[in-house]
């Protein structure tokens, strides 16, 4: 299930993560292998509960493995300690989550701005490369409010705007539209297929199988296996909308 | 019925779910309930046992002497005086010099009939009463020269055999001992190269011999002076009797002996009443902070309550019950502990009847200390029930946090700073009046040390130039070692449960802050740091609330605070640095043990 003409930047073999012990053991992710390419976009589908948000989380070395590694731009991650993975989330990988999990008292600007602080970037540069990154998504007349005077889509903007405040190598994003209405949906496709157009490793868990079509690869979950893979092209025509039907 | 019923069983039932927190609520209350039934208690011991010996003694109202013959028939008038019901004496005293043990004291020697006196019959606690050949120490005397019945001793050349021990109400007990004899007395320390004119009595102790051995022994004593002990028809009003017998005599009312002979345990009660109330604060900071962050945790609880038809009052009683039940079992145990432990700091006034063991609840005891205790409760909960209460049902049920605050200026000031003060800092801007309340509990204890190191000063000069024996600076020192121990172990308990309420308030922002790339290690030290900061700020502002502390209460004893050692600029430094290193080491656990959370279970269990 993986792509070799280039060295992938993330690589997963035989990746497990067990829960609990004897008769109440759950494979939350099991043996799964995995490649992925720089600039590709790869969404992850399947039902709740079967593993996705997990194994998003093991290659993003948010949590550990029970078994198997994983390799970051050639970089073995999963045994690393708990300090040089914070380190590598600052510059190399970075999420966006489905709740959006923005501080409550920072305003937008603050939110974006505050991965590339935990970087060590000067305070100056840090907000002039947030600002930046909000304009570019049209948030520049929001950058002061805080969280709750936003829309849900505005929200997961910030939140995608954090992500790539530290210009990381793989963006992973867990059910990002989950909390979103249509609008805010297309709102959000159409951004992900900016940063594909314009170079960004994307890996999208869903279980919305129109957002798995913008994929450049999508593969189907089950019981913490990855059962099937599908090569698409409507990630790179750049007519996200009007693939998923979400706009004519 | 039913309602109390219900709210009596909702509470019981959320305290057996948290027990933890509930013991975290009990210590803190039962600290402070303690503390200030001690006080209470010794306030009530200072005068028991003087009460008692007044009763078992047929105590004087006023006693009078006089320092010539020459004016023996003054106090033969005064003993026929208006008011006057009874009256023992004139009995002579003289001053004399007495060996016992291979130790020598000054002492006063009454001479007593071997019949029972009307008045001031002093009660022999060991052995018999005088009779010839034989003498009798006051008991707190005995006890300080550690002479038993049966010992010999020497009085002005003779030896004697000592028949008992006796307490009187006539006379505080040694080394307080008023002065009856001509040549005068000094009591208290001397202080160093300073020489006392050779006839002055120090510390002289009391004992008595029969009229004929004292006129014996004053042939080569000196002079003699005498004393009567008188019965008044008011003993209330005896400020106006010495008031309209006053001339060549001396007169001591019981008021006064009852003043200077229970003095050791009014300052013990007066230390221990202050740190009461210090403790008391304390309690109210550790509550605040305990109910707090409960309050926060029982947001979704508040709605099922009210979506099945609890009014806003019920739910309030609800979210109190808990916190008076627990006061109340904390005001009982205090009480107990109090009651129990008040005799180890009495034991000083051996020269009373039933001195040690006496203390004992009252009504009015009781009262206050329950009341208090609900007080606190009241004051830490009150609050936060009410906001409880009037809550939004279905943003409760939703169990919808509340939004943290936001400190614009401190997120400004913090983005310059490096990663673990960076954070740090806005955690502190997240909960401003937890900070205020650590600073104020660490402030309170600051300032209870300084006072108990001026103190502890104050009474190691004692034994050498102060006004306490080196027994009574023992206890004195006992009652501080309970204040101590009380106060540190309720500040340590607040600095933990600070730290764990900031571990757990934070614990999504924590977990997000990792996720975004911050270390274990800045996530702990930012947690601990954040404890670190208030403790510094609460130790410097604690010195000069320990002054003040210091100086209220030589304002409250009548104590010389010129006179006052006051703690040294390098233990004022050692006190500041100590306290922060202890509140680093105390939050060390728990901030580790919140830097390192799984951050997938939490943003997965919490929302935004």
């Amino acid at each position: 299930m993986s792509e070799t003409a280039d060295p992938p930047v993330l690589h997963a073999r035989a990746l497990r993560k067990e829960y609990g012990k004897g008769e109440g053991l759950v494979r939350a992710v099991d043996g799964v292998d995995l490649d992925i390419r720089a600039g590709e976009t790869v969404a992850i589908m399947g039902p709740s509960g079967c593993g996705k948000s997990t194994l998003l989380h093991l290659l993003g070395g948010l949590d550990r493995p029970s078994g198997g590694e994983v390799l970051l731009n050639g970089r073995r991650i999963d045994n690393l300690s708990e300090k040089a993975l914070a380190r590598m989330r600052r510059t190399d990988v970075s999420y966006v989550f489905q709740s959006f999990h923005l501080m409550e008292e920072l305003t937008a600007v603050e939110n974006v701005e505050l991965s590339a602080l935990l970087a060590g970037c000067s305070p100056r540069t840090a907000r002039r490369r947030a600002e930046e990154l909000l304009d570019q998504l049209g948030l520049a007349g929001r950058s002061k409010f805080l969280p709750s005077a936003l829309s849900g889509g505005q929200r997961q903007r910030v939140a995608v705007a954090r992500a790539l405040s530290n210009e990381p190598l793989v963006v992973l994003a867990d059910e990002p539209t989950g909390n979103l209405d249509s609008a805010a949906t297309l709102d959000v496709l159409q951004l992900f297929d900016e940063l594909h157009e314009y170079g960004q490793t994307l890996v999208i868990v869903t279980h919305d199988a129109r957002i798995a079509a913008t994929a450049d690869r999508m593969f189907s979950m089950r019981d913490g296996v990855l059962i099937d893979e599908t090569r698409l092209t409507g990630g790179t025509n750049g007519k996200l909308g009007a693939l998923v039907g979400l706009e004519d | 019925m039913g309602r109390i019923l219900l709210v009596v069983r909702l509470a019981l039932r959320d305290l057996r779910q948290r027990r933890t927190e509930a013991a975290l609520l009990m210590i803190a209350i039962l600290a402070a309930t303690t503390t200030l039934t001690l006080g209470l208690v010794l306030r009530e011991a200072a005068s028991d046992p003087y009460e008692s010996t007044r009763a078992a003694t047929n105590g004087p109202d006023v006693v009078a002497h006089v320092a010539r013959p020459t004016d023996l028939a003054l106090l033969e008038e005064l003993a026929t005086a208006s008011g006057v019901t009874a009256h023992s004496g004139p009995y002579p005293v003289i001053a004399g010099r007495l060996q016992a043990a291979g130790r020598t004291s000054d002492v006063q020697v009454e001479g007593r009939d071997a019949t029972i006196a009307a008045v001031d019959q002093p009660e022999v606690t060991q052995g018999s009463w005088v009779s010839g050949g034989q003498v009798v120490l006051e008991a707190a005397f005995a006890d300080a020269l550690d002479v038993n019945v049966g010992d010999p001793v020497t009085l002005g050349g003779k030896s004697f055999t000592v028949a008992g021990v006796a307490v009187t109400a006539a006379m505080p007990p040694h080394p307080a001992a008023s002065c009856i004899v001509t040549t005068g007395c000094v009591n208290g320390a001397i202080p160093q190269g300073r020489n006392l004119p050779a006839r002055l009595l120090h510390n002289p102790g009391l004992v008595w011999l029969t009229q004929a051995e004292v006129r014996s022994l004053a042939l080569t004593q000196g002079p003699m002076s005498y004393v009567t002990n008188l019965k008044l028809a008011d003993p209330g009003d005896t400020q106006a009797f010495v008031a309209a017998n006053s001339g060549a005599l001396i007169m001591q009312t019981w008021q006064d002996i009852l003043a200077e002979a229970t003095d050791l345990a009014k300052d013990s009660q007066i230390l221990l009443l202050i740190g009461a109330w210090l403790l008391g604060l304390l309690a109210i900071a550790s509550l605040s902070v305990l109910v707090g962050g409960r309050m926060a945790d029982q947001t979704r609880r508040v709605g099922l309550l009210k979506a099945v038809g609890g009014t806003p009052g019920l739910v309030a009683a609800v979210l109190l019950a808990e916190y008076l039940l627990v006061a109340l079992i904390a005001a009982a145990a205090g009480l107990v502990i109090g009651a129990l432990t008040a005799p180890l700091l009495t034991e000083s006034s051996a020269g009373l009847v039933g001195s040690a063991g006496t203390p004992s609840l009252t009504w009015s005891t009781i009262g206050l200390v329950t009341a208090v205790a609900l007080g606190v409760a009241v004051v830490a909960t009150a609050v936060p029930a009410v906001r409880g209460a009037r809550s939004s049902t279905v943003s409760a049920l939703a169990n919808a946090a509340r939004p943290p605050r936001r400190t614009g200026w401190l997120i400004a000031v913090s983005t310059r700073l490096p990663v673990p003060l960076l954070l740090t800092l806005r955690l502190t801007a997240r909960q401003p009046r937890r900070v205020v309340l650590g600073v104020v509990s660490i402030g309170v204890t600051v300032s209870g040390i300084y006072v108990l190191l001026a103190l502890n000063t104050f009474l190691g000069d004692q034994p050498g130039t102060g006004a306490y024996s080196e027994a009574q600076v023992i206890v004195l020192r006992h009652v501080l070692g309970v204040w101590m121990g009380v106060l540190l172990a309720l500040a340590a308990v607040n600095a933990i449960v600070i730290t764990w309420a900031t571990v757990l308030d934070n614990r999504h922002s924590s977990a997000l802050t990792r996720a975004l790339g911050a270390t274990p290690g800045e996530m702990s030290t930012a947690l601990a740091v954040a404890q670190v900061l208030p403790a510094f700020a609460g130790a410097v502002l604690g010195l000069p609330g320990g002054f003040a502390l210091f100086a209220a209460i030589n304002a409250i004893t009548g104590g010389d605070g010129d006179r006052a050692v006051l703690p040294s600029l390098w233990q004022l430094l050692t006190l500041v640095v100590g306290t922060v290193f202890a509140v680093a080491v105390l939050t060390t656990v728990p901030a580790c043990i919140g830097g390192r959370r799984p951050v997938t279970e939490t943003l997965q269990a919490e929302p935004a």
